[in-house]
């Protein structure tokens, strides 16, 4: 009896030892983690679709609350005026979350490009939403709150499908439906805050 | 046959070197040394996981019970290895990306808990820092020559510089699956022929 309330108290205080020690590392770096997925993660995909701004979007940045989450947006500036905006959205794809980043012009709401951030979907197949050009610049130039248009074609609208992989095309295109929403509701806010940027 | 500090160190770095001598982690091992910098860096890591638990295991020693032991040196490291993802991913987390699942699975590589169930739960502190140490350092020089000959035959570069000119073709079957095994058994050939001397 004596013995197993000893190693009852040996592992109960290792544990919550380690615990403590985990939690303390996990806050001190939590910062350095979010900088770091932003230049790894969110960087390439805003800079694939702002690729001809003059600002460094990464930098001019500013976070919004929408629906009790902080959505970040990365302003992209030309000739010294911000024009375009990029966030992230989320839609679940054939392997788990797909993450979506959408740069829209700000002062007529059409899609400016989109690159995909994050994802698990199959590789050679979903994982070409990556890659496909054809794909990715049907996008450019709709509206981006015409949910008619943001469909893939077999569902009647402009988008073009990767081919065997539908499910990750409707996903995406879903993903970016769902920034027009964002784009449509919190137009004033982003506005007014993108407004902070210029000059 | 008590042994110094320096033979303890020494002894990780030929005749216990890890995937050669030992034939144990050699999921990792095998699974990411495409190139020279992610056979360093998984080394790297493991070394930390490996001498931190090393030294915690041989400080409680006297304190945990022996049927639970295996539970503790798990708990043990696993912590260290959620430590190295953390900071991993906040310092260097390009070598994170391409890393990836196999630094959690750190926590699963029979080195780990086979050096603190053999070694460090039965010597004293110093002793089994150097045993960790030399263990890490052989693991990691293994895993860096391993990296740089399928990284140098298979993508024509060591450490992203190209090493053969312009004109090499790449071998890119070294940096796929079976050439990890190729790679790995031609070495543990030569490591034997040498050995036997």
């Amino acid at each position: 009896m004596r013995e197993m309330v000893k190693m009852v108290i040996t592992l109960t205080i290792l544990a919550a030892f380690s615990g403590g020690l985990l939690a303390a590392v996990k806050t001190s770096t939590s910062d350095r983690i979010e900088q770091a997925v932003l230049e790894y993660v969110q960087g390439p995909a805003i800079l694939s679709i702002m690729s001809d701004v003059s600002n460094d979007p990464l930098a001019d940045r500013f976070t919004l609350e929408i629906d009790g989450t902080d959505v970040d947006f990365f302003v992209g500036k030309k000739n010294g005026a911000p024009e375009l905006v990029a966030f992230e959205t989320k839609a679940s794809g054939y392997g788990g979350d797909i993450g979506v980043m959408v740069g829209v012009k700000i002062d007529t709401g059409e899609i400016y490009g989109i690159d995909v951030t994050t994802h698990s979907e199959t590789p050679g197949v979903g994982a070409r939403a990556e890659t496909d050009i054809r794909f990715k610049t049907s996008f450019v130039g709709i509206p981006i709150i015409d949910e008619e248009k943001i469909q893939i074609g077999d569902d009647g609208g402009d988008i073009a499908a990767i081919g065997g992989a539908t499910v990750t095309s409707r996903a995406v295109s879903l993903a970016v439906r769902r920034a027009g929403k964002i784009f449509e509701q919190h137009k004033s806010e982003i506005k007014k805050e993108v407004d902070t940027f210029s000059g | 046959m008590a042994k110094t500090i320096a033979q303890e160190f020494k002894k990780g770095l030929w005749d216990e070197i890890p995937p050669f001598r030992l034939v144990l982690g050699l999921c990792p091992t095998l699974a990411v040394t495409t190139s020279a910098e992610n056979g360093i860096g998984m080394g790297l890591a493991t070394t930390f996981v490996l001498v931190c638990s090393n030294m915690l295991v041989s400080v409680l020693r006297g304190i945990i019970p022996s049927k639970i032991r295996v539970p503790c040196f798990i708990i043990i490291i696993a912590t260290f290895v959620i430590m190295v993802e953390l900071l991993m991913q906040a310092f260097t987390y390009g070598l994170f990306l391409n890393l990836g699942i196999f630094i959690p699975l750190i926590v699963v590589n029979c080195i780990v808990l086979g050096r603190a169930e053999a070694f460090a739960s039965k010597n004293k502190f110093l002793p089994s820092l150097a045993d960790g140490l030399g263990i890490g350092v052989g693991y990691t020089l293994s895993l860096g020559v391993l990296g740089s000959i399928r990284e140098s035959l298979g993508s024509g570069t060591i450490f992203g510089n190209a090493v053969f000119g312009p004109n090499f073709q790449p071998f890119e079957f070294m940096v796929q699956a079976p050439g990890a095994f190729m790679a790995l058994g031609l070495l543990l050939c030569i490591m034997n022929i040498l050995g036997k001397k």
